[in-house]
């Protein structure tokens, strides 16, 4: 028998899926697998049982497309936030930077991307078009456009600051102590959070 | 330890793809080199150096190191960046759409030409100016040239003779024109005006001088272009998806706020 040549097809098929997963190549979705396999029965149950349920559990937020185990999300019902001032951002994990940095009591819209047509995504496949009708229904007073600094996030708020000319709503960008081509994502706290205080009229 | 193979070259970035934590795989086309892929480690944290040197359509002088994969940006410069296409949605779009056939008609391998390289920074300058519709289609023509695929638009690809000004088709599937006798050979082709069909002939034997007389009719305009989309579209046995975008982004009426 040639033990060697063939692995079960049960360890193959958790690399494979694992390697789907972004940030990690086959090389760590093989060492993922084997610690897996090292681990307790119990704790990878728990792991299957919190993947199972992270669908389940989480849904998209109607009002501002945040996820959250609730809909419309905390932010958009608490009553501690003001519901007049929207910050835009490109992503989920963009909104986690800004939470984060403790200085924005407003609430946001999360457009699920930003423009970049060789991805095939244009201005219909992001939530700009609700962004435009919800600022309208609620009568916002400040947008606040919290792109990424680097072109496809520029175009996106070129656009969508474009779309509110004429109206009574103040549009707002990031100040530019963010570099260039770096993610929201990934700024510090301090550098984001006076990024914020800083934004000017886009 | 034996030190990687380290060089430098100049590249327009054409592609950029997250990978792992904070790292980016980059499609840089370059002068001397072709298109290659090449990745930017911690490139997306904010405090990074090279960050701000790497953002697609920027023309940047790399230093690399050599590695099995993908060789590793260890420097970048930018020497000319396309700000302008942050404020322009549609200019954006079609600079999208340079690099998507670009990276499609142009193989990965070691395959130089320092002649369609410039030819891309000269069209992304001229997607800021008033003649970026000719300046593209100027650009599809060279494209489609250097990669094998040039649409024959002098005789025809039925009967061999010489085409006259008169009613002539266009078919993506034969490769150019056919005149109207042999038109049946491909139902699907579609008529071409003469002056259309002028204008794309200048564009194979000097592309120069129609862009500097960057004034061409609308209607004009929007014939070549489809022409060309359906020969590209024939080609690659897709549709770029960018064209996809821009067609929205024409149609879709502005919401106003
Ligand atoms: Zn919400
Ligand atoms: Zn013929």
């Amino acid at each position: 028998m040639n033990e060697s040549s063939s692995r079960p097809r049960s360890i193959d098929r958790a690399v494979t899926e694992l390697a789907r997963l972004p940030g990690i190549g086959p090389k760590t979705a093989q060492r993922l697998t084997y610690h897996l396999l090292r681990s307790s029965g119990d704790q990878v149950l728990v792991l299957a049982e919190a993947l199972r349920n992270l669908k389940e559990g989480v849904v998209t937020c109607s009002v501002c497309f945040n996820m959250s185990d609730r809909n419309p999300c905390h932010i958009c019902e608490s009553p501690d936030r003001d519901h007049a001032v929207i910050c835009v951002v490109e992503n989920l994990l963009d909104l986690v930077a800004i939470e984060r940095t403790a200085r924005f009591r407003g609430v946001y819209h999360v457009l699920h991307g930003a423009i970049s047509p060789m991805d095939g995504i244009g201005p219909d496949e992001l939530r700009i078009r609700e962004l435009v009708q919800r600022a309208k229904d609620t009568s916002a007073t400040e947008v606040i456009l919290a792109t990424n600094p680097n072109l496809e996030g520029d175009a996106t708020a070129t656009y969508i600051a474009r779309l509110f000319e004429g109206s009574d709503i103040a549009v707002t960008r990031l100040a530019r102590g963010l570099p260039v081509g770096g993610d929201l994502e990934y700024a510090d706290e301090v550098t984001l959070g006076n990024a914020l205080a800083g934004r000017s009229s886009a | 330890m034996k030190s990687a193979r380290r060089y430098s070259t100049e590249a327009l970035v054409i592609r950029q793809l997250d990978y792992a934590e904070a790292d980016r795989i980059l499609t840089i086309y370059t002068p001397g080199r072709g298109k290659f892929s090449v990745i930017a480690k911690g490139v997306r944290r904010a405090r990074s150096r090279r960050s701000g040197h790497l953002d697609l359509f920027t023309r940047v002088r790399l230093d690399l190191a050599a590695a099995r994969n993908l060789d590793v940006v260890t420097q970048a410069d930018a020497i000319e960046r396309f700000l302008f296409l942050g404020e322009d949605v549609t200019a954006l779009t079609y600079a999208h759409y340079c690099a998507e056939i670009l990276d499609a008609f142009v193989p990965e391998s070691n395959h130089p030409s320092s002649e369609l390289y410039a030819a891309t920074l000269e069209t992304l300058r001229r997607l800021g100016r008033r003649e970026r519709d000719i300046a593209v289609r100027a650009f599809e023509m060279l494209l489609l040239d250097r990669s094998g695929y040039r649409p024959q638009l002098h005789s025809c690809l039925g009967c061999g003779k010489e085409i006259v000004p008169e009613k002539n088709y266009f078919s993506p599937a034969l490769g150019g024109v056919i005149c109207g006798d042999c038109m049946y050979q491909d139902p699907a082709s579609v008529e071409i005006s003469v002056p259309a069909l002028k204008i794309l002939r200048n564009l194979q034997t000097r592309p120069q001088e129609v862009l500097r007389l960057n004034r061409v009719e609308a209607a004009l305009q929007g014939e070549m272009e489809r022409r060309l989309h359906d020969y590209v579209v024939y080609h690659l046995e897709r549709r770029p998806k960018s064209s996809r975008v821009l067609e929205s982004l024409r149609t879709a009426p502005a919401i106003p706020a």
